[in-house]
């Protein structure tokens, strides 16, 4: 199972964002890097099957239902009256669909996914009153329960606490222990460096896509974030 | 006294079928309103409200004053006026309120000019409702559309709840084609309680039983199954009192239940547990 990139470009608002993009994803931790504005967001949208490609071509992303992602946070409404555990309940969509009740092994998913975790004493809590470390906790758990062969996360670390950090990051080994291909949006290049082996920086200049170390201490020499 | 008060006027023939009629409108309607106001869309059920009036009066000018060519006449006219809304909302990207105004008035003036050229409308009944038009045929009708939307929205329960709360995640899963489905199923379920309600309640308050107790339910729960509950409860006790202020102060059905329900409202904006004055104090007070 990988995720393969061909020549891939995209428009945002009529301009083309990114362009002579390839890149292959495979099992483990991948970094999608680079500044803002780069269009990292847009590609992993791209890739998610969620933004139109303007020319190229992506393998591997063809059935939606192996594909987990996580937004970024803003797009949620977090005042939805919702309990933590029908929210991420409903990461069991591909399986069940609109009508089936919960399994037994699905409400067992869940739970377990919550002690993973760490946030087993907020099932019942409404979204409304997490904090941002906290619902971020149950996006992962969500992920868990969807249970994808291929994980696609849009900053995943953005303004959480340290704890969730060491919790999620800890997931994203235990996924790549697992086989799983993990794709990360990411700005913190040490975090990159100590965790994602691989990375893929967009620019202004054309995409570069390789190891980490290599491709980020390009970076270091010729700084390509906009002044 | 309080027999007299609260039991006799239901010994009346006409009052019992108001009832009836408005207790079932009460158990569906709510459900649909609080996830109206959930998605932000209070201002589309407005717009439909207006938009079925046109519907209703031309129903009446081809069938005469039957129930089911006013309500057929105005479920075509509502579904055209949602999709108008969809539109309107899609192509102005959610800045939709001045294309919802000028659909709305347009809708009343054309409306009211439709209904008073037609002999045998009383127009304050047909805007305001009222008690005596809820006879047999108008009793099955709000007890059909209730049993409908109440089976609709317990079949689309999940599929909307997601489609509210996370359309991206339903996209992502490749499912967006069923989010749109559930989004459609549910506006026909709720201008089919709009239709439903007008008879006894009028076409300009009918959505109030809709949304005066889904609004009043917010600050009863976070949940969403406590903010259904809440809403039922709230338009069941509204519709009941509200019959019996209209019979004992000679009100229109429509605004007198709209009153009691306005006053549940008040009452919970000021002392519900949730989101409520009362709520708001206890914080900064507690800080």
């Amino acid at each position: 199972m990988s995720l393969v990139l061909h020549d891939v470009a995209c428009r945002h608002r009529h301009k083309l964002v990114i362009a002579g993009v390839s890149a292959t994803f495979g099992p483990g931790l991948s970094a999608i890097a680079g500044a803002n504005g780069a269009g990292k967001t847009t590609l992993l949208r791209a890739i998610a099957g969620l933004h139109p490609l303007a020319s190229g071509h992506i393998e591997g992303n063809e059935n939606p239902a192996l594909l987990g992602f996580l937004p970024q946070r803003t797009d949620i409404d977090r005042r939805f009256p919702l309990c933590c555990r029908d929210f991420a309940a409903l990461g069991t969509w591909s399986r069940i669909g609109a009508f089936s009740a919960i399994p037994v092994v699905e409400s067992d998913r869940i739970a377990a996914a919550f002690i993973r975790m760490g946030i087993a004493d907020l099932a019942n809590r409404p979204i409304a009153r997490l904090s941002s470390g906290q619902f971020q906790r149950l996006m992962f758990a969500r992920l868990i329960v969807q249970d994808t062969p291929i994980m696609l996360l849009d900053e995943p670390f953005t303004a959480v606490d340290a704890e969730t950090e060491a919790v999620l990051i800890d997931q994203l080994l235990a996924w790549r222990d697992e086989g799983r291909v993990v794709v990360a949006v990411l700005h913190d290049h040490d975090m990159i460096r100590t965790f994602f082996p691989h990375t893929l920086l967009l620019g202004r200049g054309p995409a570069e896509f390789g190891a980490s170390a290599s491709v980020l201490a390009v970076e270091h020499r010729f700084p390509r974030s906009a002044a | 006294m309080l027999y007299n008060l609260l039991i006799d006027p239901f010994t009346l023939g006409f009052m019992r079928r108001a009832l009836a009629g408005c207790l079932a409108l009460s158990l569906a309607a709510p459900p649909l309103g609080v996830f109206l106001t959930i998605r932000r869309m209070s201002l589309t059920a407005d717009v439909l409200q207006h938009g079925i009036l046109p519907g209703v009066a031309i129903g009446a000018i081809f069938g005469g004053l039957s129930i089911w060519w006013m309500g057929a006449g105005g479920l075509l006219a509502g579904l055209l006026v949602a999709l108008l809304a969809g539109a309107i909302s899609r192509a102005t990207e959610g800045r939709e309120d001045s294309g919802f105004a000028g659909v709305y008035l347009l809708a009343l003036a054309a409306g009211v000019a439709l209904a008073t050229r037609q002999r045998g409308i009383d127009l304050a009944h047909l805007l305001f409702g009222s008690v005596l038009a809820v006879d047999n045929a108008a009793l099955v009708l709000m007890a059909s559309v209730a049993s409908l939307a109440l089976i609709g929205l317990a079949l689309i329960w999940r599929g909307l709840v997601l489609e509210s709360l996370d359309p991206l995640f339903l996209r992502a899963i490749g499912q967006g084609r069923a989010g749109v489905a559930f989004h459609a199923f549910f506006m026909l379920l709720v201008v089919l309680c709009v239709v439903g309600g007008f008879a006894a309640l009028g076409t300009l308050m009918s959505v109030g039983l809709m949304m005066l107790p889904a609004i009043a339910a917010r600050h009863w729960s976070a949940r969403l199954s406590g903010q259904v509950a809440a809403s039922v409860v709230i338009a069941l006790a509204s519709s009941t009192l509200g019959l019996l202020l209209s019979f004992h102060a000679n009100l229109p059905a429509g605004p007198a239940i709209l009153l009691v329900a306005g006053g549940v409202w008040l009452a919970s904006v000021a002392f519900g547990p949730e989101e409520s004055v009362r709520a708001r104090i206890a914080i900064r007070s507690r800080d």
